[in-house]
């Protein structure tokens, strides 16, 4: 897929909880790439004295009936404060699509969980609703630790189910998503996560213990995001691995995680 | 528009802006953003006689204004350059040259002779920051006497440009140019990173699996603008300046303190086609202070 480096102008900034905002961004040229659910966006860093290199953040959506991309974004440190501090109108750019993302399976019938926690539902959204175009049936498993780290809602029920839990039962059921009973109700054929990399494992332990196909999507450090610098590798059983270029989608069964 | 060739040893460069080994991949990574055909050359990623797997992961962190890593020279070996990387990019309308690193002497020669039969690879550029084995460790840039080492070896084998990239870190970087030279180098290029450290506060572990790094970026630029200087007034051979260049005024700065031409490393993660941006303003720059010709700022600080 060809990458661009293109000036965006942010069109509307929504706050979703104090840590998170929901950038909506157009393309200056009016162009809006193609794109794969799954892969990502460098974004270059205004008004923060101590950001340097660009920041990673999944497409959470791409809307090519208005011509704009989604970034979900949580404030980590300086560089995303930066970035939900933004105002509309705000040109910034933004290298994309970068990386391989998720792959649907190939089999219609299949019923395909998508599951994720915190900011890492981002990805998501824009898998959900790639799959349901492609009639799939989808359900999504969300967890947060409380009501208000719960994101999109809304934007999720559009394409499948939704279940929740939440680390304080403010909403849904309390605990894990691993301890959702959704998983001992229902076989899925396939799971793909994306989250904190203690909950990704544990879903990958679950997937392997019940020989479901999973795909998880990594947020190894980066520098170039373009498989250049060999900054953000993962240990794979075809060894160091680029995450910004042959991930940051990759099935369990590549990764050398102990589970 | 004013002439920007310049020439490094037997090099032709259409115009003095490179991109630094080990920030730019094999130069394809970037093809959809930049326009390789107008690099000056492109130094290739770090390559050894046999494969390596780097270090283990965490690998970078950033710092102020800058980065440290600890990739390792990760690569498949020259037989897998040769046979897999080089018939896809030997193709760019550029100066390709492979970035060569080893463990003692011979490998480095060992490396260059087979890079030797090459036709679209006109220069090795030996990077001489990585540790010497067989002397236990130490990098052998950091000795007049191990820098001497690796240039003569690869002097025996190798006819064609032999460019050295010197490791700052060592307290006289002249002196170790000179080594180089009276060996036979075509050209010096300097710098390569900076010996650096941080550490995670809350967690108080090393940010880097390795826990020291290599430092690059804007922040390391005044102490390298330094040492081009320093090492262009001591040597005879052209020099390549680098760290930390992050724009036209920049590189402007190293050709004034006496670069013939320059590499641009981190700033390509920054802005991809920097370069190209890079190029267009040394253009400008002659042009607004009348001038005909790269030549005529190399070294030209008043
Ligand atoms: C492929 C990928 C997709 C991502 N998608 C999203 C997303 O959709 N929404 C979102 O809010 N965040 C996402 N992240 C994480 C986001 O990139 C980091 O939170 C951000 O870089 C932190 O920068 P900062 O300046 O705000 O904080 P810093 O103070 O720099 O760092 C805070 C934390 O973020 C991590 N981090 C710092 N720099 C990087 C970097 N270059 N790459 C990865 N992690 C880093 C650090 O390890 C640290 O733990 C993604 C990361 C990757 C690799
Ligand atoms: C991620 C990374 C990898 C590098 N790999 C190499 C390498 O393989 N060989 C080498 O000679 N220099 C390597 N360098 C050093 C750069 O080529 C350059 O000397 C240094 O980064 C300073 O320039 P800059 O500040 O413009 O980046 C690497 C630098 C970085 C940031
Ligand atoms: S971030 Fe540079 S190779 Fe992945």
């Amino acid at each position: 897929m060809k990458k661009f480096a293109k000036d965006f102008i942010v069109k509307d900034n929504v706050t979703l909880s104090s840590a998170y905002a929901l950038l909506r961004l157009a393309p200056v040229d009016g162009i809006l790439p193609e794109m794969q659910a799954g892969q990502f966006v460098q974004v270059e860093v205004k008004g923060s004295k101590t950001t340097y290199l660009r920041r990673p953040i999944s497409v959470n959506f791409a809307d090519y009936d208005d011509g704009l991309l989604w970034l979900l974004v949580r404030n980590a440190g300086d560089g995303t404060h930066a970035m939900i501090e933004m105002q509309v109108g705000e040109v910034v750019n933004i290298v994309l699509p970068l990386g391989h993302g998720f792959t649907s399976p190939s089999d219609k019938s299949e019923s395909v969980l998508l599951t994720g926690g915190g900011v890492g539902v981002a990805p998501l959204l824009f898998f959900g609703k790639t799959l349901k175009d492609a009639d799939f049936n989808v359900s999504f498993l969300l967890g947060a630790k409380s009501e208000k780290d719960l994101l999109e809602l809304d934007e999720f029920r559009k394409y499948g189910e939704v279940f929740i839990t939440t680390e304080d039962g403010s909403l849904g059921e309390r605990g894990f998503v691993t301890m959702h009973s959704v998983l001992k109700q229902r076989h899925f054929s396939k799971i793909a996560c994306c989250g904190p990399t203690p909950m990704m494992k544990a879903v990958a332990k679950y997937a392997k213990a019940n020989d479901i196909d999973c795909e998880v999507s990594l947020e190894n450090v980066m520098a170039c995001g373009l498989g250049a610098c060999l900054c953000c590798v993962e240990d794979t059983v075809d060894g160091n691995l680029c995450v910004c270029k042959e991930g940051p989608v990759f099935n369990i069964k590549r990764l050398k995680w102990q589970i | 528009m004013a002439d920007l060739r310049v020439n490094i040893g037997a090099l032709k460069l259409k115009n003095p802006v490179m991109t630094a080994s080990g920030t730019f991949g094999y130069g394809e990574e970037f093809a959809d953003l930049v326009n390789l055909d107008r690099l000056g050359g492109i130094l290739v990623k770090g390559t050894t006689l046999n494969a390596r797997e780097g270090n283990p992961y965490p690998r970078m962190v950033e710092t102020p204004s800058g980065m440290l890593n600890a990739v390792g020279l990760q690569n498949h070996g020259v037989d897998y350059f040769i046979s897999e990387i080089y018939p896809r990019i030997k193709d760019i309308d550029t100066n390709i040259i492979v970035n060569v690193s080893g463990a003692s002497p011979d490998d480095y020669a060992e490396v260059c002779r087979r890079l030797l039969p090459l036709e679209h690879i006109p220069a090795v550029e030996i990077n001489i920051s990585c540790p010497n084995v067989k002397q236990g460790g130490m990098a052998f840039g950091v000795t007049c006497e191990g820098a001497a080492s690796v240039v003569k070896a690869v002097r025996k084998v190798y006819d064609k440009t032999m460019i050295v990239k010197l490791s700052p870190n060592v307290t006289d970087i002249a002196a170790i140019a000179r080594a180089a030279e009276d060996e036979g180098a075509d050209a010096v290029s300097l710098t390569n990173t900076f010996l650096g450290m941080a550490i995670n506060t809350e967690t108080r572990r090393p940010y880097l699996s390795t826990i020291t790094g290599g430092l690059s970026g804007a922040c390391i630029r005044p102490i390298a603008v330094r040492m081009v200087w320093q090492v262009a007034n001591a040597v005879k051979i052209p020099v390549i300046g680098l760290g930390g260049i992050m724009n036209g005024r920049d590189a402007v700065e190293f050709l004034l303190a006496g670069a013939t031409a320059v590499q641009v490393g981190t700033a390509n993660f920054i802005d991809p086609s920097v370069t190209e941006k890079i190029i267009d303003y040394i253009d400008d720059y002659l042009n607004r202070h009348n001038l005909n010709s790269v030549a005529d700022i190399v070294g030209g600080m008043l």
